[in-house]
């Protein structure tokens, strides 16, 4: 009884005002959207500067279902969103099971890879496609994908290739890889390897960044004497998800060389930076409602309600299959301000898009970078292509 | 007395500056205006204007200037001669682009962040109506018969066709994504409708409300990730359309009796918004990445000079 009063369900205002009197007589298709989400415990705070966000991802969505329901104006459609924020203590697959199984087929999930594997496991998700808005896992796209899953957000191979074709193009071709004691951290720089193997970049030196001291207070010192003994290296290329170390190392390495990878110059599907091809006004859209800065969470879960929008209006369905055909297909582009029609890989679910390499306040530049060419798409060039995919999905 | 004759002498050359035919350009990052003298080729003078002016047009009589200071939720009105603020108009949040009627009594406005067509009484400088329309209004048009106005709303992807009598939308056409501009033909009966997305441009049947004919700008060696329409203008005879093709640094040339794709013209990066010359025997191009604007010359099809403007150059129009 509590987790009813735990579902928050937005009914989007239905405008009247300017309607043509014959869409006003038609009953409204309703497509119903779930996004399910799962209350994070607060963690330490690495720096005062960025406050903790707890509702990361579902500002996206909320604003998406306001679009979606502007344009169901005039399509006689309206959508609901369907909000499932599961408390920390509980199951997410119970949650899903009883609050969402029943009567939605198009589900967000924003949950870590562990969580988001059970759900689309379950046999009552066999039947739903799920839009995974915050994984980065190469795996989940490759031999571990689902048939029933969208990854909206990169790939960190997606994200380290960008990086690789950057550095390439700037000819700072000798790497110093320093990795982080974390499972991502490992993961991407995996990725990392990956790409400097597929670009014919050098990788001349790995180091891990153990955390045997405490970094804010020793950095100006450690950092010398840990970048001290390698000698010859274009840029140091950082794998530090959490962001527990990374920063330290800009302005503190033994030799003056720049930092990119988790920090430092970051590849990223979302940045405050970006304002070209419609962004500015995005990013105005959602501060007004949200607050606060538009997230990468908060743009996959705008992409994944935008998308269901934008197939059903075009199939004029809220059927499952035809949505997730229309999403599969050739015709499938959306508009996700970064200048290039977003779709989606049919061989493993991934969301095409261009990548954004920033710096903390400015926007350097977006791959693919110019020069790397593809003879279907260049956005092609960043992740794995369909000739090396691993997923054997349908 | 120097001093004097020297006044004397600016407000003679500004003077001149609006003799000839002049070109305006709004600088999106310059928050000006720039002045240019297109048959001598040369930037005359840029002055400032309002934070980030974009959408601009001449009013009927060619006295003024109409220009959207996005920032300042404003459309400036400036004297075409003397080039000072005479008036605003109440535009609404964020003004982008607008569209003159005809009869030049009304204009009405794209609200993007709001999702509003704004109307206005231009001689009033009142608001007769906000009309509710899709996601992100931004390209608009009035028909030279003065029967509609269209609104294409980016994110919705929809033209939504406002009767200019009882300003209500009565039908809405969906179309590819992104439609950035749509222009009608000088005999009201076809609209052309760009999408930035897809990469084509649509030819819509007035009378139906329907795409009669949808053609892809694809450009042989260039990737179809870079084809990206925006401005869209076609001749008073109905001979030729032009498409301003973003980042893919050309302006199509489309036969507009054939709708055949004849030629593409190398201009400045990421081209935005064009403009004919009064007599339409020249085309104008912003080129907001090159910071420069290229001039046509249409009898030949040949880009003939690119004039360095300003940061980010957006709207363009001539003045006889």
């Amino acid at each position: 009884m509590k987790k009813n009063t735990q579902i928050l369900i937005t009914l989007s205002l239905v405008f009247t005002l300017s309607l043509a009197n014959n869409v006003l007589a038609k009953p409204k298709q309703l497509i119903k959207i779930a996004y399910i989400t799962q209350e994070q415990a607060v963690p330490a705070a690495l720096s005062n500067l960025d406050v903790f966000i707890q509702n990361k991802g579902m500002v996206g969505a909320e604003l998406a279902i306001e679009d979606n329901n502007t344009t169901g104006q005039f399509t006689a459609q309206h959508y609901q969103l369907v909000k499932v924020v599961v408390p920390l203590s509980c199951h997410t697959q119970q949650w899903f099971i009883e609050d969402i199984a029943e009567d939605i087929n198009f589900v967000v999930v924003n949950l870590p890879s562990p969580k988001l594997k059970i759900i689309a496991d379950l046999p009552q998700a066999q039947n739903k496609l799920l839009f995974d808005v915050a994984t980065r896992d190469d795996d989940l796209r490759g031999e571990q994908c689902r048939d029933n899953v969208l990854h909206l957000q990169p790939s960190r191979a997606m994200r380290a290739d960008a990086l690789a074709q950057f550095m390439l193009k700037k000819r700072w071709k000798k790497w110093f890889l320093v990795t982080g004691m974390d499972k991502n951290d490992r993961l991407f720089s995996k990725a990392i390897k990956r790409s400097a193997k597929k670009f014919g970049l050098n990788i001349m030196a790995k180091k891990s960044w153990e955390h045997t001291y405490d970094a804010r207070r020793t950095a100006q010192s450690d950092v010398p004497v840990f970048t001290q003994e390698v000698d010859d290296y274009d840029v140091l290329v950082v794998a530090d998800e959490k962001g527990l170390f990374g920063e330290y190392l800009d302005y503190r390495t033994w030799k003056p060389r720049p930092v990119m990878g988790t920090q430092g110059l970051v590849a990223t599907s979302w940045h405050e930076t970006h304002e070209q091809w419609g962004a500015v006004q995005m990013q105005n859209r959602f501060k007004e409602v949200a607050g606060r800065l538009m997230e990468e969470e908060d743009y996959a879960a705008y992409l994944a309600v935008r998308a269901i929008g934008e197939a059903s209006v075009r199939t004029k369905s809220n059927q499952l299959f035809p949505i997730k055909d229309y999403l599969l297909g050739d015709q499938f582009a959306l508009q996700g301000y970064k200048g290039k029609p977003l779709s989606f890989r049919a061989w493993n679910g991934q969301l095409r898009q261009p990548i954004l390499l920033a710096a903390p306040r400015s926007l350097v530049t977006v791959a693919p970078i110019e020069g790397f060419l593809h003879k279907t798409t260049e956005l092609d060039t960043l992740g794995f292509d369909l000739p090396e995919s691993t997923c054997g999905r349908k | 007395m120097k001093q004097w004759f020297l006044h004397l002498g600016l407000l003679l050359l500004s003077m001149s500056v609006v003799n000839a035919e002049t070109v305006f350009v709004t600088l999106e990052k310059d928050n000006a205006l720039a002045i240019v003298d297109p048959i001598k080729g040369e930037l005359l003078k840029t002055v400032t204007i309002g934070q980030r002016p974009r959408g601009i047009i001449l009013s009927a009589d060619n006295k003024h200037l109409f220009v959207a200071t996005s920032d300042d939720d404003t459309i400036k009105i400036i004297d075409s001669e003397t080039l000072k603020e005479v008036g605003e108009l109440p535009s609404g949040e964020d003004p982008e682009t607008f569209a003159l009627s005809p009869t030049g009594d009304r204009l009405y406005v794209s609200n993007e962040d709001d999702n509003l067509v704004t109307v206005i009484d231009v001689v009033a400088k009142k608001v007769i109506k906000l009309i509710k329309v899709g996601v992100e209004p931004e390209g608009i048009a009035v028909s030279p018969d003065n029967n509609w106005a269209v609104s294409a709303s980016e994110t919705t992807n929809m033209i939504h066709w406002i009767n200019t009598k009882t300003l209500e939308i009565v039908e809405n056409t969906l179309v590819d994504p992104r439609p950035r501009a749509a222009h009608f033909t000088a005999d009201s009966q076809q609209l052309w409708v760009t999408s930035e997305i897809a990469g084509t441009l649509m030819i819509l049947d007035v009378a139906t409300k329907k795409i009669i004919k949808n053609i892809s700008l694809a450009i042989q060696g260039v990737s179809r990730d870079k084809i990206l329409p925006v401005g869209v203008v076609i001749d008073k005879q109905g001979r030729y359309g032009y498409v301003a093709m973003g980042s893919a640094n050309r302006v199509a040339v489309i036969n507009a009796k054939t709708f055949e794709v004849e030629k593409f013209l190398l201009v400045g990066q990421r081209v935005w918004n064009l403009a004919f010359s009064p007599d339409q025997k020249r085309l104008y191009t912003t080129n907001g990445m090159s910071n420069d604007m290229s001039i046509i010359d249409l009898a030949s099809h040949k880009v003939t000079k690119s004039i360095g403007v300003g940061r980010f150059p957006w709207g363009i129009v001539a003045k006889p």
